[in-house]
């Protein structure tokens, strides 16, 4: 694993209480997995900031092998990792993400 | 391209025993696999999705699968 995008990456995570990994932006997410994780997260009306990985190659693919998680979306909370678009809609239907946040959030 | 009975195929490998079901989302190339297994038991869903994409690692990384949506179950 590349250091440097190492070191990078842990610092997007360190700077923001939820940090999201995604193809493309909020506003114009390019892909339809990371389009859900935008969705759930303003319903929750929660901030969150994101990161575009198809503006950095080196990210893109070290993100992979520091999550050990294949693909994006990937979404940081408090540093660690919560899941990808798959396990956001689970948590967000069965309403243990707004409460796994707002414990996170507070502390 | 890969198909629905590889990936079967490669997950049983990597969790025998489990029931593993393949369909189509949209084009041929968004999948939705749903694996259900006992080895799940009291494993974060985040262990349950990194033991499933350990199987598909190869198909992953290369992109000959590269929309795919996962559901992991225990048996009960």
């Amino acid at each position: 694993m590349d250091n440097q995008t190492k070191t990078k990456i842990e610092k997007l995570i360190k700077e923001s209480p939820i940090m999201v990994f995604m193809k493309g932006t909020k506003l114009m997410p390019q892909c339809g997995f990371s389009n859900n994780v935008v969705q759930i997260l303003n319903s929750l009306g929660v901030q969150f900031n994101t990161f575009d990985v198809l503006s950095d190659y080196e990210i893109r693919q070290v993100i992979k092998e520091y999550s050990d998680w294949p693909t994006i979306p990937q979404v940081y909370l408090k540093g660690e990792f919560l899941g990808g678009s798959d396990i956001l809609i689970e948590m967000y239907n069965s309403g243990s993400l707004k409460e796994k946040i707002e414990i996170e959030l507070a502390s | 391209m890969i198909t629905k009975t590889e990936i079967i195929n490669l997950i049983k490998q990597k969790i025998p025993h489990s029931e593993v079901f393949v369909e189509n989302l949209k084009g041929d190339d968004h999948l939705l696999v749903t694996v259900i297994s006992s080895k799940f038991d009291n494993l974060s869903l985040v262990k349950q999705h990194q033991l499933v994409y350990s199987a598909l690692k190869k198909e992953l990384a290369s992109e000959v699968i590269h929309a795919l949506a996962l559901k992991t179950k225990t048996p009960n």
